[in-house]
């Protein structure tokens, strides 16, 4: 079952049409409806094309958080050989929400890791929705670290609402655990590649997507805080979530504008949810091809440049 | 007796009381309800005297507090393009900022200086809660910059005082890039080998807390500040559990192995000396007292009170 978005509800009225008119032909083989169907396929690829021409910052915001979309999980499935996950932070646990370890990417020996949301309720639950405690983060840092030594590069996969704002989370240490993530990602004399693959929410993405280079798929989106969080403390209404999704500029187009992000990687016509085989094989080509840009640099130059970029970025707004 | 103590720093709180509050003569303290004078009450760094609750305290209030003879040179911040979103929600950010401003005659969230503690050169940073919850956004980020940046030429300690509620969200992304801006602020206090001392006061959460603040070689908090990542009130409605007594204040972080110290506001100045003087290697400092500063090693500082 397709699930629709709340503005592609004319898709949906179309698709549906479509649907059960070629349900209706399968039990009444007299019926002759396939041109009346590919009429109706041409009308919504028609209205797909127009939906998302032009969407809007917080139609984007939904399309990031589709629940179809290609997780961290089937990226790491399709685009990485001999995956070996490595679990824990050698303090407390393992956090699930957290994906890494060492696999092969175009053969060459990498560290991945990457924020998992789930894709039904079970693996949701289990993945506390993509959100990280401490150990998520602390696992991570342990991975960068290792990449460091033994000279591997670091692919990290940014899909996350935020951190987990729990009890435990605090006590744990939350944030001094993201502050030593992003540290760590300063540190590292190994090139550090950052996909932003979904969503990229506040400091939970920044412990991770600290990088050399960052991309960003077409619709996803990447902010200091959810539209709705923004909506309801300057608006004084979460309600005003489109608003304040304009305001923010957390589109990939906008963040190239101010120079956060690197490279847009296209989404297939309605969304990576669409066609996820095409959107994982973007995303995997534009990996190789940072990797590639930064196989040439020494780690010294490597950490160099990247405080550099963080130094100077922001000086020009959007005129950047 | 400290001349410092007991000639200079009166002298230069009733300065302040005049100017800062001229109308208010009393301050009711909102933890026991003690009406203090407002004299007594600046001559005690904003700490009630009945019940040692830590009401807000300016930075620059604070820095003639903390420095010798309350004297300090402002380090220059480079300032940020102006409202780079062009945000705008109910009001546009410029007017939020001018109001900011004009309340508060500062610039912007933070304040940096230079100057002496106990004979102990140090550079210092000191964000400002009433300048729009202190949030971190371009400014507070160059300033943080500029001054591990000024630490690292002059080979000083940075003591950095932390208070915001977090980030300045009509900066949007750019403001989330203070994070790891700031982090590498850091990295070069480190890398020069000097000591950076992270004083958390209340309150301070989101992302400040987890970049800059939570990255010192040694975190001293005031006592009862609230410090967190995620607000309670957001971790009540996802956990919907009601949350401990003194969740997230320092004493709790203390407890949970997040803070070296929680430490009295009016103990905090010897307590800084005594730590930078060992951590930079350097003779204890003198007690008792103190002759006049020597003139020849402040005549580059200019007076903070001709400000
Ligand atoms: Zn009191």
């Amino acid at each position: 079952m397709t699930h629709y978005l709340d503005f592609e509800r004319p898709l949906a009225e179309i698709e549906g049409k479509a649907e059960e008119l070629r349900a209706m032909a399968r039990t009444n083989e007299e019926m002759d409806i396939e041109q009346e169907a590919a009429a109706l396929d041409r009308k919504a690829s028609d209205i797909l094309k127009d939906l998302y021409k032009a969407l809007t910052p917080w139609r984007k915001c939904q399309v990031a958080r589709h629940p179809d979309r290609p997780h961290c999980k089937d990226y790491i499935e399709a685009l990485f050989t001999e995956y070996t996950p490595l679990a824990g932070d050698r303090s407390f646990g393992d956090d699930h929400a957290v994906m890494g370890g060492l696999a092969r990417f175009n053969d060459r020996p990498v560290v991945v890791i990457g924020h998992e949301k789930g894709n039904d309720t079970q693996s949701r639950i289990a993945r506390n929705f993509g959100m990280a405690r401490p150990e998520g983060y602390r696992k991570a840092i342990r991975l960068m670290d290792m990449a460091d030594r033994f000279g591997l590069p670091v692919v990290s996969l940014v899909d996350t609402p935020g951190a987990y704002p729990g009890k435990g989370a605090e006590e744990r240490g939350q944030s001094e655990a993201i502050a030593r993530s992003t540290e760590k990602c300063l540190q590292i004399s190994v090139p550090l590649v950052s996909v932003i693959i979904g969503e990229g929410g506040s400091g939970g993405a920044v412990a991770f997507a600290t990088g050399d280079r960052l991309a960003m798929l077409e619709h996803s989106v990447y902010s200091v805080i959810s539209p709705e969080g923004c909506a309801s403390i300057l608006w004084k209404d979460a309600e005003k979530m489109r608003e304040a999704a304009e305001a923010l500029r957390l589109t990939a187009q906008d963040l190239i504008k101010l120079g956060v992000a690197d490279r847009v990687i296209p989404e297939p016509l309605g969304g990576a949810h669409r066609d996820s085989d095409a959107a994982i094989t973007s995303v995997g080509s534009m990996i190789e091809t940072l990797l590639t840009e930064l196989s040439g640099l020494s780690g010294e130059d490597l950490v160099a440049q990247r405080r550099r970029k963080f130094l100077t970025m922001g000086a020009r707004g959007l005129a950047a | 007796m400290n001349w410092i103590t007991n000639y200079v720093r009166p002298r230069i709180n009733s300065i302040f009381s005049r100017r800062e509050i001229p109308e208010n003569l009393w301050t009711k303290c909102d933890e026991c309800g003690t009406m203090l004078f407002h004299r007594e009450l600046s001559d005690n760094l904003n700490v009630c005297t009945n019940c040692s609750h830590h009401m807000a305290i300016t930075p620059r209030a604070r820095f003639h507090a903390l420095f010798d003879a309350g004297v300090f040179t402002e380090v220059q911040v480079p300032e940020p393009i102006p409202d780079p979103l062009h945000f705008r929600d109910q009001k546009r950010y410029p007017d939020r900022v001018k109001a900011a401003q004009k309340a508060t005659g500062e610039k912007d969230a933070m304040l940096v200086a230079e100057g002496e503690i106990g004979r102990t050169p140090i550079v210092a940073a000191a964000q400002d809660f009433s300048f729009m919850g202190g949030s971190m956004g371009m400014y507070v980020g160059n300033a943080i910059i500029a001054a591990a940046e000024r630490a690292v030429e002059r080979g000083r300690p940075l003591i950095l005082f932390s208070a915001a509620g977090g980030a300045r969200m009509q900066e949007g992304i750019l403001s989330l890039m203070q994070m790891p801006r700031t982090t590498v602020a850091v990295q070069m206090l480190k890398e020069a080998g000097l000591p950076y001392i992270v004083v958390l006061t209340h309150p301070t959460t989101g992302g400040v807390t987890a970049s800059y603040a939570m990255l010192g070689d040694v975190h001293i908090a005031e006592p009862n500040a609230l410090i967190g990542f995620a607000g309670a009130r957001v971790i009540e409605q996802t956990i919907r559990e009601k949350l401990p007594d003194g969740f997230q204040r320092a004493e709790y972080l203390l407890e949970h192995g997040m803070l070296d110290r929680v430490t009295n506001r009016n103990d905090l100045r010897e307590e800084l000396v005594t730590i930078t003087r060992m951590l930079m290697g350097l003779p204890p400092a003198v007690s008792g007292d103190l002759p006049a500063p020597d003139p020849d090693q402040t005549d580059q500082a200019e007076a903070a009170d001709s400000k």
